[in-house]
């Protein structure tokens, strides 16, 4: 288990307030964050590039606060892959190993991690005529070749191509599930969550703001920030009256944990229905309101409603049409009250 | 790597080489602010090829005195010893250069720092004459490091290690600053791989940092012998004997006058250039990764 506990951290323009975070044995734990929330930076800490200035390490029980980066068995890989340019493949992936006097036992240990990653091919090759999802692999299956107690990924798909960072992500998934290693990965990108995440800690600024399962921060945002970053565009402020509903301006919403005083409500855009025709109530919320616009975006279609209130909903194309809505047209919105989402408000929403 | 672009000529050049405003000149207009600039730096080169010029016409035109000249002991001698000081003074920067290079291209800045930079370029700033006092006073008989080190036996007037040291004083900025660029150049986060990997401050320092960096290493050591054999009134004040080549030249220029120290200085010229020439060709099969970091 690795425990991150009060680690701050201030360097120049970046910074960690305070950081508590603790990944399981065998996790695979995603940050998430805008770039410049100190996600790297959390990252070396945890690899001991940095001495934290306040807070400990715990790793497997042991206090590494103060072991240096070469002592602490944690692997580390960059989005811009660092591979030594001077070196081949195998050299790289060696390059760990080079201490063990055996050059048969590295030889298989490299040649093993490589065929993890299918580069074994590429072992003679420099770094400098590989793709970049080449490079991606050898960086990782140098990591990988120290049995490391945890690793580290820094945005590792950031810098590839669609396809190719297709490819590596369902790869990285692969590659957790053989090897149990504890994984931390750091990303902007909310896609590499549900395919990969067993639990995500979203950081902003320096600060950890929500940790959970894909699902919980997806469904159950803790502030506005966290459902900006996670894609939720219904975000509204209210005012909780304990009998379960959350007064925003004229209208009145169900919501599953509505608590009094002001609140934020966070409505996913993609549970709302929209019709013509007058839906039924069973125990939905139901709202009535115009349509104001219909924007096409691939295969969705983004629908803005007014209803006192602006409300997003997004339908597939199919959907869509069979709704047969047109702007200026009169609508019926309905959405579960365990789909009205409320937490406490916060700061004005930046993301 | 593209080398050689700013001496290459274009017009002998293959058409991919040649900058585009190049190929288009005949068929379009030309752009006068280009040939401007062409101009203007061709009388910058002119300077230089018109006084080698000058001077190999008339050396060309006594070729039995040059080679009297260029074949007497003093001479040659004066030579290997220029290039052997220049060379000891550049093993000596490489030993004690690097790790200042090192620790200045990976220090945060800080005023300390900026004191620092400031010292090592303090040799590019002063004129020569001063450079050369200041390593007189100091390593003088009777001066602070000179008095101990006369001591032990270690004499730097009129000696060797004085032409030595005051080459080392003039050409280290040179050495620092070309290394520190190259070791800017390597990446951070490389060297913290190398440490999540294992590897000491000194192992990466040893097996990546220095790897990558072999290039400027390189040049940066040209330079500082180009400089430090160069050198004159910095080294004429602590050790005016034993002659280097430039101190051989100014005696020869001010006793036997210029027919002599010509034939000299154009020796000089035709071993320099050879000697660039191939320490030049010789980057070519160094530090071919230094482009990829």
């Amino acid at each position: 288990m690795l425990v991150i506990d009060s680690v701050s951290k201030s360097l120049g323009e970046f910074s960690l307030s305070n950081v508590s975070l603790s990944v399981e044995d065998g996790e695979y734990f995603i940050v998430l964050g805008p770039t410049g929330a100190g996600k790297t930076i959390l990252l070396e800490t945890i690899a001991g590039i940095y001495t934290p200035d306040a807070g400990r390490i715990l790793l497997n029980g042991r206090d590494i606060t103060d072991v240096p980066a070469r002592e602490r068995r944690i692997g580390m890989v960059y989005q811009d892959y660092m591979l030594f340019p001077h070196l081949t493949v195998e050299a790289n992936i060696g390059f760990g190993l080079k201490s063990r006097a055996d050059p048969a036992f590295i030889r298989g240990k490299v040649e093993e991690s490589a065929d993890l990653l299918n580069i074994g091919h590429l072992l003679q090759r420099y770094p400098g005529t590989l793709s970049g999802g080449e490079q991606q692999r050898a960086a990782i299956a140098r990591a990988l070749v120290m049995e490391p107690e945890a690793l580290l990924l820094d945005e590792p798909l950031s810098a590839l191509d669609v396809k190719t960072r297709e490819n590596l992500r369902a790869e990285l998934a692969r590659i957790h599930e053989a090897t149990g290693t504890t994984i931390v990965h750091i990303t902007h990108n909310f896609e590499e969550v549900f395919d990969l995440a067993d639990r995500v800690a979203i950081m902003r600024g320096g600060d950890v703001i929500q940790v959970g399962t894909p699902e919980e921060i997806f469904r159950r945002p803790n502030s506005d920030f966290v459902a900006g970053f996670v894609g939720v565009e219904n975000l509204f402020c209210g005012t909780g009256s304990g009998d379960g509903t959350v007064a925003v301006g004229d209208l009145r919403i169900r919501a599953e944990n509505a608590i009094p005083g002001p609140v934020s409500v966070a409505i996913r855009p993609e549970e709302i229905l929209l019709s013509k025709t007058p839906l039924p109530e069973n125990g939905k919320n139901v709202v009535i309101g115009r349509v104001d616009s219909v924007r096409p975006n691939g295969g969705l279609v983004r629908v803005s409603v007014d209803a006192g209130v602006q409300f997003r909903v997004t339908l597939t194309r199919q959907g869509f049409e069979e709704t047969g809505v047109a702007p200026g047209d009169a609508v019926h919105l309905a959405f579960r009250s365990s789909a009205a989402h409320v937490y406490p408000p916060g700061e004005e929403e930046e993301a | 790597m593209k080398t050689g672009t700013l001496s290459s000529d274009p017009l002998r050049g293959d058409g991919e080489a040649a900058p585009s405003w190049w190929r288009e000149r005949g068929r379009r207009h030309i752009d006068w602010c280009t040939a401007g600039f062409c101009i203007m730096g061709g009388l910058l080169v002119g300077i230089t090829v018109l006084a080698l010029a000058n001077m190999a016409t008339a050396e060309l035109a006594d070729p039995v005195h040059l080679f009297k000249v260029a074949a007497s002991s003093e001479v040659i001698g004066s030579i290997l010893l220029t290039f052997g000081a220049g060379a000891s003074a550049v093993l000596l920067l490489i030993l004690f250069g690097t790790p200042l290079a090192y620790v200045l291209a990976r220090s945060r800045p800080s005023r300390f720092k900026g004191v620092v930079e400031s010292i090592v370029d303090i040799p590019l700033i002063l004129p020569h004459t001063v450079a050369g006092l200041l390593v007189y006073l100091l390593f003088m008989r009777r001066g602070w490091l000179g008095a101990p080190l006369s001591e032990v036996g270690l004499a730097f007037e009129d000696a060797l290690p004085g032409t030595i040291v005051a080459m080392l004083f003039v050409a280290s900025p040179f050495y620092v600053n070309t290394m520190r660029e190259g070791f800017e150049k390597v990446p951070v986060h490389l060297e913290n791989v190398a440490r999540t990997l294992g590897a000491g401050t000194f192992t990466t320092f040893r097996t990546v940092t220095l790897p990558l960096s072999l290039r400027h290493m390189y040049s940066g050591a040209v330079l500082a012998w180009g400089r430090a054999i160069g050198e004159f009134a910095g080294v004429i004040m602590i050790a005016y004997y034993p002659f280097i080549i430039s101190t051989l030249i100014y005696y020869s220029f001010t006793t036997d006058g210029i027919h002599t120290s010509r034939s000299i200085a154009f020796t000089v010229i035709l071993v320099s250039f050879g000697v660039f020439y191939l320490l030049r060709r010789m980057t070519r099969y160094l530090g071919r990764y230094d482009d990829r970091v």
